[in-house]
């Protein structure tokens, strides 16, 4: 039993009124491993992760968490899950503590052990010195902890996170992040969906893009960021006469053709090493003295991604220019 | 665990070590869980108490001092008894409004992931149901006795027996727990909180076009006829009864159900939940859809 993954969905389907939400999306997950489903609003990440937590029922396919069919042994999954949906589903007039206890009781602890869990998971998601307020009055961060602490009460096999960080200011995602890796560190299972790239790329030993309700890429962060293709250099001048200057210092540098947006006077070039690229146009920049308003390294970002990837012509292009 | 070949569902129970009886605990203990998040909720929010609690009393001094002294429905001149016809009926309504309090409360958690959360985990999956059934009662009681206190500054008295009167009471909250479950089933069907403050437009005429503050003979036929059928008139008249209020023998029974509101005021709730308990567990159950 140990040796089976913690999840494994096979063809999910799921239909509403008027549109297709899943319309085949396949996932396996390895135990001890953090998984992300990335994709697009509307992508069907919130769908598979409701019917793996058993919230609803798939229209066709199977899907097994921790063993069990999410399905006809509903009971025995939610044994062994823990779910933090898009909402942060604490009781606002209950303090963090009183939270705790009262979900700890519902998953049948006695009240005693309720509240000894509550304080480990208090102490666990750094809320100890908050255990006596309500949520009401705490950071998004501080929120999601102990919506987090919620769903680990009975340690769970696999834990499911939709979308942890949305709507999160950056000091609370950063904080978010450190609880999930804590968790994936003591060998807890992680699902997580995220439309955002760099989240996905901090957190998961593997990514599944679904988009329009089916399976379009899985692969190791790396490989995916391999596959979307490399960094962009992009820089900015002051002056825009200077432009043509700047255009013919990268070809030189860099070798290659810069695209120009004519508006802003910003050039954008794509790199494979982006620091050397970086270093060495901002070097010959200072040794020409030019004057440039910006210059940094971006990544591209989701949407650009699933252009990249849907656009194979598109991705030859770019080969040849380079 | 045995190797013996069951079926998936006698496996099942083994493992979860579950029988019925078990679950019929498990489903009231975590019942009582939410009864107390409930009171928790009571504590932490005095104001919204005191304001929830506020409506139905200054109610009831609005029709008792103002309009009241203009009403005549004793016969024996404007303002008379009044108090006496009103306050059954302030009894009544109070109940009858608290299903937007279920439905708000229902909406919310729907709303704010609560519910979902509650349905991802093992605890019972009647708990949330009947937790909020249990506790709406209580807080219905909690209200009773409230607005009774009030009743009693201003010169409300039963005349029933104490028996009777108790009687009165124990009508009132089964009303009230019929209505539990049109609040859960609204509840579930409105898509978030601000609709549901809407639900006044569905209260009012529920509250009003009834026997509550004017008797069904002095409105128009039609609607008079509407208001003697509302199971909210029926429990009012029955606890006037109950409560032997006086004054109100004159009022010949115009409308055959007035004749039998005590039979009434049992029967029409228990026909309201037969209609809507099975609808609040098919909008329950097409969640998961």
């Amino acid at each position: 039993m140990t040796e089976q993954p913690a999840v494994v969905a096979q063809g999910l389907i799921k239909r509403y009124k008027s549109s297709t939400a899943l319309d085949g999306v396949d996932l396996e997950v390895p135990r001890g491993t953090v998984h992300g489903l990335l994709g697009p609003n509307g992508a069907g990440k919130t769908t598979t992760v409701r019917i793996l937590t058993t919230l609803t029922h798939a229209d066709g396919g199977s899907a097994r968490v921790a063993g069990w069919d999410v399905q006809t042994q509903a009971r025995e999954v939610r044994r062994r899950i823990g779910l933090t949906g898009q909402q942060t589903a604490v009781d606002d007039l209950m303090t963090a503590r009183q939270n705790l206890t009262m979900f700890g009781r519902l998953f049948r602890l006695s009240t005693a052990d309720a509240q000894r869990r509550a304080d480990e998971l208090l102490n666990t998601f750094g809320l100890t010195d908050a255990s006596g307020r309500t949520p009401k009055k705490f950071s998004g961060g501080m929120r999601r902890r102990l919506d987090l602490a919620a769903s680990m009460i009975l340690a769970p096999e696999v834990l499911f996170l939709d979308e942890p960080t949305t709507g999160l200011d950056p000091a609370g995602r950063r904080e978010v992040w450190e609880a999930i890796r804590h968790l994936a560190a003591q060998g807890t299972t992680v699902l997580l969906t995220t439309h955002y790239l760099d989240e996905a790329d901090k957190l998961c030993d593997r990514i599944s893009v679904i988009n329009h309700g089916k399976n379009f890429v899985e692969d190791t962060p790396a490989g995916l960021k391999r596959r979307i293709g490399d960094e962009w250099l992009e820089l900015v001048a002051t002056d825009p006469s200077e432009v043509e200057q700047l255009e013919q210092l990268i070809r030189r540098v860099l070798g290659a053709e810069p695209v120009l947006e004519d508006a802003e006077a910003r050039l954008s070039v794509s790199v494979k090493d982006g620091v050397a690229a970086l270093t060495a146009v901002a070097a010959e920049i200072s040794a020409q003295q030019l004057d440039i308003a910006d210059i940094g390294l971006r990544r591209p970002t989701l949407d650009e991604a699933f252009l990249h990837l849907t656009a194979p012509a598109a991705e030859t292009t770019l080969e040849e220019t380079r | 665990m045995t190797t013996t070949p069951t079926t998936t569902q006698k496996a099942h129970h083994k493992a979860t070590g579950e029988t019925s009886r078990s679950r019929m605990l498990w489903g009231i203990r975590d019942c009582w869980t939410i009864v107390l998040q409930e009171f928790t909720h009571l504590f932490r929010q005095p104001s919204t108490f005191a304001w929830q609690i506020g409506f139905p009393v200054v109610m009831v001094l609005m029709f008792v001092y103002v309009f009241g002294s203009a009403m005549d429905v004793t016969g024996q001149g404007a303002g008379e008894g009044y108090v006496d016809f009103a306050m059954p009926g302030m009894f009544a309504m109070t109940m009858a409004l608290g299903f937007m309090d279920t439905a708000y409360a229902v909406t919310h958690n729907k709303e704010k992931g609560f519910t979902d959360r509650f349905r991802s985990m093992p605890m019972s999956s009647s708990a949330p149901v009947t937790g909020r059934a249990v506790s709406d009662v209580i807080r219905a009681g909690i209200d009773l006795v409230v607005i009774a206190g009030v009743a009693l500054l201003i010169g409300w008295r039963s005349g029933g027996s104490l028996g009777a009167t108790l009687a009165a009471f124990a009508l009132l909250l089964w009303l009230r727990l019929a209505l539990i479950f049109v609040g859960i089933f609204l509840g579930l069907c409105i898509r978030n909180t601000e609709t549901a403050g809407m639900l006044f437009a569905v209260a009012f005429p529920l509250g009003f076009i009834s026997s509550v503050f004017t008797p069904p003979e002095m409105m128009p036929g039609w609607l008079g006829a509407i208001a003697a059928w509302n199971p909210v008139s029926s429990t009012a008249t029955a606890i006037r009864e109950l409560f032997n209020t006086p004054g109100i023998e004159y009022l010949e029974p115009a409308y055959w159900i007035d004749g039998h509101a005590l039979a009434a005021a049992i029967i029409w709730p228990a026909v309201v939940m037969a209609i809507f308990v099975p609808l609040a567990v098919r909008q329950f159950k097409s969640l998961s859809r």
